[in-house]
């Protein structure tokens, strides 16, 4: 129990010091899922847009594709990148495994099934109200799907907020195509997972406590978009 | 109205008129059914240059889709739409406006909604739409997120919308279904001087006293047909049709 209470007192310590190795693993981490986000978000918002405004044959076959790879197994897209990514596969002469790279191409396949499920169901909610006055309007398509993306920001800003929470958070992918190389491809959940088998409960905790808190500040942040879209009557 | 659009953008409307108006209006046989019931049951209508057209019925008669089928947000199953001889489709809608029972408003100011059809139309002007905005009395709210208003406030903010794409036909989807006498007289005023800038509106209503103080003819619907075409002068006092008579006495007409 002593135990217990001196790894959260040192923890703790390790946060306010904020030592170089430890904003190293924390900046990586942020750098690695933003850039996913970033490309998560050109990839899947006009897929969203996509599915939400046109009606073709086999769309409801691709929603629940798009709807059942959103719970893709983080360990399964490591898996996969892998295997596209080692010197034995198809992308190997890309040199990409074991780097950031590597790991922002993990994420990023993970995540944009959800930004494209996600932010295709807010765009089709909002198509449902604009759709018949758009085409009194003939408003042409392209129009229509910007006038959708600007309407729905704040729903999108969310869709793209549950996205980062998801890809920080996720462990079995990066581990597997970034090899939790210290100063390298060292993120904080790859950094939990091999502090605590090696028994560094503290620098363990303090990496947890850093990632709760950005999952608490990433909830605040939707949680106060949400209210501002209230307040300026835009939901 | 004249003082508010350019005179440009008044002379180029009053050309595209001279050159093909999109009345008179023709319909014939017009059919369209959904679930296996015919709601639209077969309508032939005339209908002529100016003025305001009101359409009546109860519930369920098909005067909604009647005016969707002419503005051509549905395609017809049967039937003939032509506006002065044209097919109603893509090319007649652009020179029509619409405004719903539930003004459909984007998230964002009062001034970026007209905005956003100027833009549409291709003639971006702050002046033009301030002056728009000034006529219904929405000017100092400009700035406003336009979901913000009230009820009354947004239906104008839908009219504006409409008249900023100049149309030369409007259809008028029961706008004052919901509003307050005040909001509701605002409304009609606008109507007003809509129609004497020459538009021809096409107005659907419940509101008996609204018919009276608008109407130019009326078109009474009963069961997805026109039960009859009378002009207003007549209809009020000595309605053809026994559907409409007992409307007008009072009666529940199904």
């Amino acid at each position: 129990m002593q135990d217990f209470a001196e790894a959260f007192r040192l923890a703790f310590q390790l946060v306010w010091q904020m030592d170089d190795e430890l904003a190293a693993i924390i900046g990586l981490s942020l750098r690695v899922s933003l850039t996913a986000v970033a490309i998560s978000a050109l990839i899947g918002l006009p897929l969203g847009a996509a599915l939400a405004t046109m009606r073709f044959r086999g769309r409801g076959a691709v929603l629940v594709l798009v709807n059942a790879l959103m719970g893709l197994p983080p360990v399964v897209v490591g898996l996969l990148v892998y295997m596209m990514l080692s010197n034995a596969g198809p992308l190997g002469f890309l040199q990409f495994l074991y780097t950031p790279t590597a790991m922002i191409i993990a994420q990023a396949i993970l995540i944009t099934p959800i930004v494209t499920a996600l932010s295709r169901q807010v765009l089709e909610d909002l198509n449902s109200e604009y759709a018949e006055q758009f085409a009194s309007l003939s408003v042409p398509w392209s129009a229509r799907i910007q006038a959708l993306v600007v309407d729905g920001r704040y729903g999108l800003l969310t869709v793209l907020l549950a996205g980062f929470g998801r890809a920080v958070a996720e462990v079995g992918a990066v581990i597997i195509v970034g090899g939790n190389i210290a100063h390298l491809t060292r993120v904080m959940t790859t950094a939990i997972a091999l502090e605590t088998s090696k028994g560094d409960l503290a620098l363990a905790l303090a990496l947890g406590i850093v990632l709760l808190s950005i999952a608490l500040a990433v909830n605040a942040a939707v949680m106060s978009l949400r209210l501002t879209a209230e307040r300026t009557a835009h939901a | 109205m004249p003082d508010i659009l350019s005179a440009t953008a008044a002379g180029q409307q009053t050309d595209a008129r001279a050159a093909s108006s999109l009345l008179p209006l023709a319909v014939t046989g017009l059919a369209w059914s959904a679930g296996g019931q015919r709601l639209v049951d077969g309508i032939d209508l005339a209908l002529g240059d100016g003025g305001v057209t009101v359409i009546m019925g109860p519930n369920g008669a098909g005067k909604s889709l009647l005016i969707r089928l002419l503005h051509g947000l549905l395609e017809p199953q049967a039937g003939q739409i032509a506006w002065n001889g044209q097919q109603a489709g893509e090319a007649t809608r652009a020179r029509q406006a619409m405004v719903f029972q539930k003004p459909v408003l984007l998230r964002r100011s009062v001034a970026a909604n007209v905005d956003f059809v100027l833009r549409l139309k291709g003639r971006v002007d702050a002046a033009v739409r301030d002056g728009l905005l000034e006529k219904a009395g929405l000017l100092a709210k400009a700035r406003q997120p336009a979901r913000a208003l009230s009820g009354g406030e947004q239906q104008r903010l839908a009219m504006v919308r409409a008249l900023a794409c100049q149309p030369e036909v409007l259809f008028l989807d029961e706008p004052t279904a919901s509003l307050d006498p005040a909001s509701t007289q605002a409304i009609e005023e606008m109507v007003r001087d809509a129609r004497k800038d020459g538009v021809k509106i096409l107005l659907v209503t419940h509101d008996m006293g609204q018919a009276r103080r608008l109407a130019h003819d009326v078109v009474f619907i009963h069961r997805g047909r026109v039960a009859e075409h009378t002009p207003a002068a007549d209809f009020f006092d000595t309605p053809a049709s026994s559907p409409a008579r007992d409307y007008l006495a009072g009666k529940i007409v199904l």
